[in-house]
């Protein structure tokens, strides 16, 4: 073996390292900085979606107790109290506690109620029972008592012994605090009083929302699983903690998974830009390393060589990006919470904790990313001969060799096979792989692009010099028209891809708003409040009304392991269904007996469902049949919703309450009036909580949320865009200070300065324009892939596609504008040198 | 053709031929040897080969026929990694261009073939400072190759091509790109350094200067290699 390879070449080694970065500090800075914005963005997408996600479990947690297992209702409508003594019977239960579990309002506060039979509790899940302050351990089984938690407690300021009004279910009650619940986390917000006292004063009586089972220890979950659901009364389901936190990782899992993606974007730029400049690095030191190679050092030295210096770039970048990735997630989950603005964890207030696994994987990322910029260029810097490089000067240009295309074209086709794979539980691994193929092969492309765009200019005589030699020397070197681009192609196509999905993801929620808002007026309840029949006519009754159409939303659990579907109640028919919901597909008829169901397109996507379909909903027992009529669009609910009449719905549940209203008012109605004369016809318990809004107001509160939600994903890809505008500056600008020997001779022949620095800006320029064409044309067939890939894989919804226009002419005239000024600035600094000495035989 | 020796030469050239990739022959049939402590000129017209032989010499370009022997070695029977390391250990360079390396120091520089054969520090930069000693630039060890003339950036490479006391020398127009009275001191203190140490040099050159400080000038034509 050869000594080169051990250790013995160190110091030589050390040497050529460490003169290189002091001879060209900026350079290294830039490639440590490009490293280390991609490894702080991905780590602390990380990091923030880990804090999140295990607030999110404690807070599951926090409100479940410690249950083995629990039953729960599918529905808001509860589940009979007789799944308690069925489900305390079953083998390998030894304890049940029965739970009602509600959401509730104090003082303008939101929290959970549990109802909780005080003994059962302490054997199941002991966590959550209160323990009575000084002075009131008398008030411990009193009807009206009620514990607190830290969290609760801190809220409302309230203290051992204060009374408090507590609104739940439309109820209100007034409870003496008795004391806290020390077995819950300090950021919970619970409440826990008497189960029975809880049926009594909230309407709950007969019905229960849980009932949480402690298993033997040497039962065997799955049988116990198999006998309860045999016991079990219709509209229960069985769930674990477990299913829950699950449940909550589903939840956002895309939107995390479509983040992260994001920040790797950053990264593959930063990557990309570590190619630039080795790739620049080594063009200028090809002599370098052919005096090094006839010197004595072997082709895998110099390879070695390059390599180290990407490996020294991204350890130095990664270590950086992990310290910053820390801080950024500390600052993002203060200012933006756990999910960036996403609003899925809303109760959530995570901080960041460390992990190392992660850490080192990210660690890994960033020197793989650094590593793999650098491999490409050692390779070719140890394949030059050296005799030839020693005699050469600068870079070798023949305009005659054919532009490579045969590896984009394998990689278009790849990345189109990929496209048209599914889902691997339920995320677009294959969509994201279909997306990285098209974009490498977009980029190995570009030399092809870069002539063939070209070409069509240098056939024509252009009477400016000027122009004529920028021209003809792009088209002649377009390698190195690809160096400068390809990390801006990257992040540019990258980011057209995701304006264009977010422009049309956000014209079609525009249009969609329009469909569905068509009332003058909404009401809402808030807080569980709820209007009868009799509060319903008052409300149709009231001046100015027209027409008011009533309705219930609340989640229902069709599988554990997934959210729960919104089931909306509301008057909708299949004759009249076109005109109410924007459907998707025509009305299926609903055979004799069955009771048609409107699915959301989520809904449909998520649980496979088809128009004609049947479909079980926990509702109304097991006798009730469901099929789905047709599928609707709807871009507010992620997990689906599930439409269906108000009168099947009372008919099966014998719930008539309703939470929500669309009014329409008669024309010459006032608005002010109409709302004036609603409010007044509710019953004053009901008043503090109703919301009252108008469809323009709910459609501006829609897109401002969906504009939030998407804010974050803005400035991921501002920053990869910065990136690699970063990359063009720093790699046009090392190509025209190289040239600095070109431009002499140019001078020595008769032009002037300021026409070398016109050819010089022109060059930029076509660069720009090069790369704004290929990334804008790249984004758009990655948009393609988003918008009828990844979106509908990833959220189960599809959109019509809507091209930003005027956001792509601005990145393309940015693109322009950035490549030309950085290559006149940076040919002021290479012409600024005396003629005479740019064309000596030196370097 | 050849200048024979009394004592085994350094390097001998037998029945080499060289062809261009288009097909044009450049030399056949050129042999000669060098013996040690002599300096050889090689004069030639532009294209006809001079450059090309000293990359076949060297192992850097393969011949068509003929054989190389450095030393005891045939270069033919080597392999990139061992004619890599025959280069390392037994050759020594000096080119037209200096090539100094910018970003190095002029020690770093004259150390770098030591360094590559992985020397310890302190060694090497004493053999290094020595070195630059001999050719005049001792107390220029810190500067670099920017702070230097010509004439002295071509010392520094001389000071390299002899650190590690190559058998053989080979100088493509080492003064190509001074002006004649630098070149001639140069001149003097390489052969002087080449002499001293009982090596071979083997110099490509046009100037008639360098051919009069050469044991020895071949003329090297279409036809093959002359006297001169």
């Amino acid at each position: 073996m050869d000594r080169l390879a051990g250790a013995g070449a160190t110091l030589a080694f050390r040497w050529l390292l460490w003169g290189e970065w002091r001879r060209h500090p900026g350079r290294v800075v830039l490639g440590v900085l490009a490293i280390a914005v991609g490894v702080a963005l991905g780590f602390a997408v990380h990091l923030i979606n880990g804090s999140a996600l295990a607030s999110f479990d404690r807070a599951v947690r926090g409100v479940n107790g410690s249950a083995d297992l629990q039953v729960r209702a599918a529905s808001r409508l509860g589940m009979p109290d007789a799944a308690y003594p069925r489900a305390a019977v079953v083998g390998g239960v030894v304890d049940a506690s029965p739970v009602v579990e509600l959401p509730a309002f104090v003082r303008g506060e939101r929290l959970t109620l549990l109802g909780l039979d005080v003994f059962r509790a302490g054997a199941v899940t002991p966590s959550l029972v209160g323990v009575p302050a000084e002075g009131q351990e008398a008030a411990v089984f009193a009807e009206d008592a009620v514990f607190l938690s830290r969290g609760t407690q801190a809220a409302l300021g309230a203290r051992a012994g204060e009374e408090i009004v507590l609104a739940a279910n439309g109820r209100t009650a007034r409870l003496r605090v008795a004391g806290a619940m020390p077995g819950v986390d300090d950021d919970r917000r619970l409440a826990a009083m008497d189960v029975a006292a809880a049926q009594l004063r909230f309407g709950r009586l007969g019905r229960l929302d849980r009932v949480d089972l402690k298993l033997a220890a040497n039962a065997d979950p799955g049988q116990v699983r198999a006998a309860l659901t045999a016991a079990l009364p219709s509209g229960a389901t069985l769930s674990s903690a477990d299913a829950a936190a699950e449940s909550g990782d589903a939840l956002s899992r895309a939107y995390r998974v479509n983040l992260s993606m994001l920040a790797m974007v950053a990264l593959l730029t930063g990557g990309f830009l570590v190619y630039s400049a080795q790739e620049l690095s080594v063009a200028r030191r090809l002599r370098s390393f052919a005096l090094l190679r006839t010197l004595g050092l072997p082709r895998r030295g110099i390879i070695a060589q390059v390599a180290v210096e990407g490996l020294a770039l991204g350890m130095i970048g990664a270590v950086l990006g992990l310290a910053g990735g820390y801080g950024l997630a500390l600052l993002a989950l203060r200012l933006l919470g756990g999910d960036l603005g996403g609003g899925y964890f809303q109760a959530a207030a995570p901080v960041p904790v460390f992990a190392p696994g992660a850490a080192l994987f990210f660690l890994a990322l960033g020197i793989t990313a650094a590593l793999g910029g650098s491999i490409l260029p050692a390779r070719a810097a140890a394949r030059a001969a050296p005799a030839v490089a020693l005699k050469n000067a600068g870079d070798v240009i023949d305009p005659r060799s054919p532009a490579p295309w045969r590896l984009a074209l394998l990689l278009f086709v790849g990345g189109a096979w990929a496209a048209f794979l599914p889902a691997i539980g339920g995320l677009p691994l294959f969509g994201y792989l279909s997306i990285a193929l098209l974009l490498a092969g977009g980029i190995a492309l570009m030399p092809w692009l870069a002539r063939a765009l070209l070409d069509p200019l240098s056939r024509r005589s252009i009477r400016v010099p000027a122009v004529d030699l920028a021209v003809r020397r792009l088209r002649g070197a377009p390698g190195q028209a690809a160096v400068a681009l390809c990390g801006i192609v990257a992040s540019t196509a990258l980011m057209i891809a995701m304006a264009t999905m977010v422009a049309s993801f956000r014209g079609a929620v525009d249009d969609w708003l329009g469909q569905v808002l068509v009332a003058d007026l909404y009401l809402r309840l808030e807080g569980g409040g709820s209007l009868d029949p009799a509060a319903q006519a008052q409300l149709a009754a009231a001046p100015g009304v027209a027409r008011i159409d009533f309705g219930r939303q609340s989640p229902v659990l069709l599988d554990p392991a997934r959210p729960p579907v919104t089931l909306i109640v509301r008057p909708i028919s299949p004759a009249a269904a076109q005109g109410t919901l924007p459907l998707l597909t025509p009305v299926a008829p609903a055979p004799l007996g069955a009771i048609a169901v409107w699915v959301s397109e989520p809904a449909a996507r998520l649980y496979d469902l088809e128009p004609g379909e049947p479909l079980a909903l926990p509702l109304g027992g097991r006798g009730a049949r469901f099929v789905v009529a047709a599928v609707w669009r709807d871009y507010a609910r992620q997990h689906g919703s599930i439409v269906i009449d108000g009168a099947d719905y009372d008919r099966l549940t014998g719930d008539l309450g309703r939470d929500e209203a669309a009014v329409l008012l008669r024309p010459d109605a006032s608005r002010v009036a109409a709302r004036e004369a609603l409010l007044a016809r509710l019953l004053p318990e009901l008043r503090t909580t109703a919301a009252m809004a108008e469809p323009q107001q709910l459609r501006r509160l829609a897109l401002t949320l969906f504009d939030r939600s998407f804010a974050v994903t803005y400035v991921l890809e501002a920053v990869a865009i910065l990136v690699g505008l970063a990359g063009v500056a720093a790699t046009v600008s090392a190509q025209t200070v190289a040239r600095a020997r070109e431009f002499g001779m140019l001078r020595h022949i008769g032009m002037g300065r300021r026409s070398v620095l016109l050819m010089l800006g022109n060059e930029g320029a076509l660069l720009g324009l090069v790369g704004g064409v290929a990334g804008v044309l790249l984004g758009l067939v990655l948009a393609r892939v988003l918008i009828s890939v990844v979106n509908p894989q990833s959220f189960n919804w599809t959109m019509a596609t809507l091209v930003p226009w005027g956001l792509l002419a601005g990145v393309v005239v940015a693109l322009v504008a950035a490549a030309a000024g950085t290559a006149v600035l940076a040919g002021r600094r290479a012409t600024a040198q005396d003629a005479l000495l740019s064309v000596r035989e030196d370097w | 053709m050849t200048a024979p020796s009394d004592t085994s030469p350094l390097l001998r050239v037998s029945g080499l031929a060289k062809s261009v990739g288009s097909g044009r022959l450049l030399f056949a049939e050129l042999s000669f040897a060098l013996a040690p402590g002599e300096l050889v000129a090689i004069t030639g017209e532009s294209g006809v080969g001079k450059s090309t032989l000293l990359n076949v010499i060297a192992g850097l370009d393969r011949p068509d026929r003929g054989e190389v022997i450095v030393e005891t070695t045939e270069l033919g029977a080597l392999n990139e990694a061992a004619l890599t390391r025959l280069r390392r250990d037994r050759i020594g360079f000096v080119f037209q261009a200096f090539h100094i390396l910018p970003y190095l120091t002029l020690r770093q520089n004259v150390a770098l073939p030591l360094a590559l054969a992985g020397g310890e520090r302190r060694t090497i930069e004493a053999r290094a400072g020595a070195l630059l000693g001999e050719v005049g630039l001792g107390d220029r060890g810190d500067s670099y190759g920017a702070d230097l003339s010509g004439g002295e950036l071509q010392r520094v490479a001389i000071a390299r091509a002899l650190v590690h006391d190559p058998a053989l020398i080979l100088a493509d127009e080492p003064t190509g790109n001074l002006d004649p009275e630098t070149a001639e001191r140069v001149l003097a203190l390489f052969a002087r350094s080449v002499r001293g140490r009982d090596a071979a040099a083997l110099i490509v050159t046009h100037s008639s200067a360098v051919a009069a400080v050469a044991d020895r000038t071949l003329h090297l034509t279409c036809a093959g290699l002359r006297a001169a």
